[in-house]
């Protein structure tokens, strides 16, 4: 094991593919002599010169439009977003193109593409920097979702997501970037997709979330536990493929359910997870699921606004208590 | 008027010669007849069986524009690629698929090129480097330049020719992709099939500026030719295709067409958006099929009963197209399923209709 950071770990993973797949290119804004925004691609022009690590113009729905083009006839792109705030100029590559290409040729073409980049609240970068955009991605069939919560599973699941033959909309925590943790020394190491992993144990009650969220749930669980409450913490780590077994086996044995999530509440992954465990697992349940997401409104500015909106171990405790009837 | 407000290119008067101008043999240009006689009765014959509800949907006709899909198409090698729009059957004709698989698709049969899924707009033929049938106004000009992206990736000399309708050149996507095409350098030839009308709007309503502009600000040389003049297209093809394939970047065509139909088959030829009478104009003035038939009759290539022939021919192509439609089974209902996913992951759902499905 070495400790690295998030930002570290995704790097690594960027590097081993390429060297492993010719075919593996890396491209978007400042990818390459700027060496990333938030420096994910650092050092990967010098090893792999300006055909596979290329800066782009800002020109997201082109962009988007040329590694789906790349991919389906043969190369595997890695397009970095240099936030997801941005993809929603190239929605339209990533849904109707990518998603939809190996359907609509009935399995003629595939989109072996990546799609990256930080997603989620940021601090005070108000309504158009700063929210959560998986669900965007996890409506429309065609399209992996996956959000990686620690050093670890950045690399692990960035790696399957670039071997995967599907589009895959892999969103990095935008305040997780100097996160430290432990990441195995395998240059192989791969997470599969559609594993979630319980990242703390308890019999008391189940905290689903993904992404970020997780560290919150972790936080909030840390507080319960102080009250003698056990919490399960289950980070489902991929959207789709969405571990459902996991999901079932922790409600069949807490029987009471928090679903914690960054993003806005209507239609989100917590509604569609909800509506799983009640089809599923309904006589497990000991009590009504609630829901910690954003406030239902458009980021503020002000960090006392902007402290209200986000969700926070404090309201993840809240509302378990409630599903707990404390 | 979109004329006068737009350069239009011209055939050659002397027709005598065209061949001969063009650096065309009397081989090639019976060939292109025959080319665009088999599009010409596809369409008539897909037109047939919308009108009987054999064929639902939108189904947008290439009649009139003929000229282009042969022209700009046949100079090609099997390893270049074509990518289109939804006014697609025709190119993927050209470029190869079988018209059998094409008249399937559009009945919507498991014989169609794409088992049925895709229909009219999604006409995909991976074999022979034809990257579809796209229904987003300009959303095959970002596929293009990944295509040419991977070309000069891998260092191959093959090149992407990509379809647009003039309406297209109004999406940003155009706009950003033709300036990446010309900052990497990268072996696509754009063209826009233009028809004069975005479905009912003229292209003069909505752009200031001539066709012959819009590559200007990014540095990619634009040329102009007449798509009713098949031989004229062909040969500026082939040159164009040859500079490309030999390293001088991307291009910028505007194919001077003119559709004979509505914008689809649920939309009228003619009426609030443009006279009756232009059209009728039009058909008589510019009919590619009958210009090329002026040049090869004027040269002495082709006669009357010959042309006659190669037309029963493209006819029965057609109808054996219609007929292998027609026999073609209906997709079984496990299809529903099938082709959404290139990997099924081992763990995990990716389905979440809750409904039976086939393993």
């Amino acid at each position: 094991m070495t400790t690295m950071t998030y930002r570290d770990a995704l790097n690594e993973a960027l590097r081993e593919e390429m060297e492993r797949d010719p075919d593996v290119f890396l491209m978007g804004e400042e990818v390459a002599e700027y060496d990333g925004a938030y420096k994910v691609s650092k050092g990967l022009l010098d090893i792999f010169g300006d055909r596979r690590v290329v800066d782009s113009p800002i020109s997201e729905l082109g962009f988007a439009g040329l590694g789906v083009g790349a991919a389906m006839t043969g190369l595997r792109p890695v397009i970095e977003f240099m936030t997801f705030n941005f993809a929603f100029l190239a929605i339209d590559q990533i849904i109707n193109n990518a998603s939809k290409i190996h359907y609509m040729s009935d399995g003629q073409f595939k989109a072996p593409i990546t799609f990256r980049g930080p997603s989620g609240s940021a601090l005070q970068l108000s309504a158009q920097h700063s929210q959560a955009c998986e669900t965007y991605y996890s409506h429309a069939p065609g399209c992996k979702v996956v959000t990686p919560a620690t050093p670890a599973d950045a690399k692990g699941l960035l790696k399957a997501s670039i071997r995967d033959d599907d589009p895959v909309a892999f969103m990095e925590g935008e305040l997780l970037y100097n996160f430290k943790g432990e990441v195995p020394d395998d240059d192989d190491f791969v997470i599969p997709l559609g594993v979630a992993d319980l990242k703390r144990e308890g019999s008391d009650i189940s905290i689903i979330t993904h992404g970020r969220m997780v560290h919150v749930a972790l936080q909030a669980a840390g507080n319960l536990e102080k009250d003698g409450i056990e919490a399960d913490v289950l980070d489902l780590r991929t959207i789709k493929p969405l571990d459902v077994d996991a999901i079932l086996e922790t409600v069949a044995k807490t029987n009471r359910v928090v679903y914690l999530e960054e993003g806005w509440p209507y239609a989100a992954t917590g509604a569609q997870v909800i509506s799983i465990i009640q089809e599923e697992a309904f006589d497990h349940l000991d009590a009504p699921i609630l829901r910690v997401t954003q406030a239902d409104i458009p980021m503020p500015y002000a960090k006392n606004l902007e402290n209200l909106a986000k969700p926070n171990a404090e309201r993840v405790v809240e509302a378990c208590n409630k599903v707990l009837y404390r | 008027m979109a004329e006068t407000k737009t350069k239009r290119a011209r055939g050659s008067k002397k027709k005598v010669d065209a061949l001969t101008e063009h650096g065309i043999s009397a081989e090639l240009a019976l060939n292109l007849m025959r080319d665009m006689l088999l599009f010409r009765r596809f369409e008539e014959k897909a037109e047939e069986a919308y009108a009987i509800g054999k064929i639902g949907g939108f189904c947008h006709l290439h009649i009139g524009q003929e000229g282009g899909a042969a022209g700009a198409i046949k100079p090609l090698r099997v390893e270049d690629y074509v990518i289109s729009g939804y006014r697609e059957h025709t190119q993927a004709i050209s470029k190869g698929v079988d018209p059998k698989a094409v008249m399937a698709e559009l009945y919507g049969r498991a014989g169609g090129s794409s088992g049925g899924k895709g229909g009219s707009m999604h006409i995909f033929g991976a074999d022979v480097g034809f990257l579809g049938g796209h229904g987003i106004v300009g959303g095959q000009i970002g596929l293009a330049i990944g295509a040419a992206w991977k070309i000069r990736y891998r260092d191959e000399d093959s090149v992407c020719v990509c379809f647009i309708g003039d309406a297209a050149v109004n999406q940003g996507a155009f706009h950003e992709c033709l300036n990446m095409a010309a900052v990497w350098e990268l072996p696509v030839i754009y063209v826009v099939e233009n028809n004069e009308y975005g479905m009912g709007t003229a292209f003069s309503r909505v752009s200031k500026t001539d066709m012959s502009t819009k590559s200007a600000a990014y540095g990619i040389p634009d040329s102009c030719v007449n798509g009713q003049d098949v031989l004229a297209t062909y040969a500026h093809f082939r040159d164009l295709v040859d500079g490309v394939r030999g390293g001088g970047g991307p291009r910028f065509v505007d194919l001077q067409t003119y559709r004979f139909r509505g914008h689809s088959m649920s939309d009228p030829v003619s009426g609030t958006y443009r006279p009756t009478e232009e059209v009728d104009r039009r058909k008589e003035q510019d009919d590619p099929i009958a210009i090329l038939r002026d040049h090869l009759f004027a040269a002495d290539v082709l006669g009357q009963a010959t042309l006659e022939e190669m037309d029963a021919e493209a006819k029965q192509i057609s109808q054996d197209a219609a007929d292998f439609a027609e026999n073609s089974p209906i997709p079984d209902a496990e299809a529903l399923y099938t082709n959404v996913w290139a990997t099924m992951n081992p763990n995990g759902r990716l389905f979440f209709d809750t409904r039976e499905r086939p393993k």
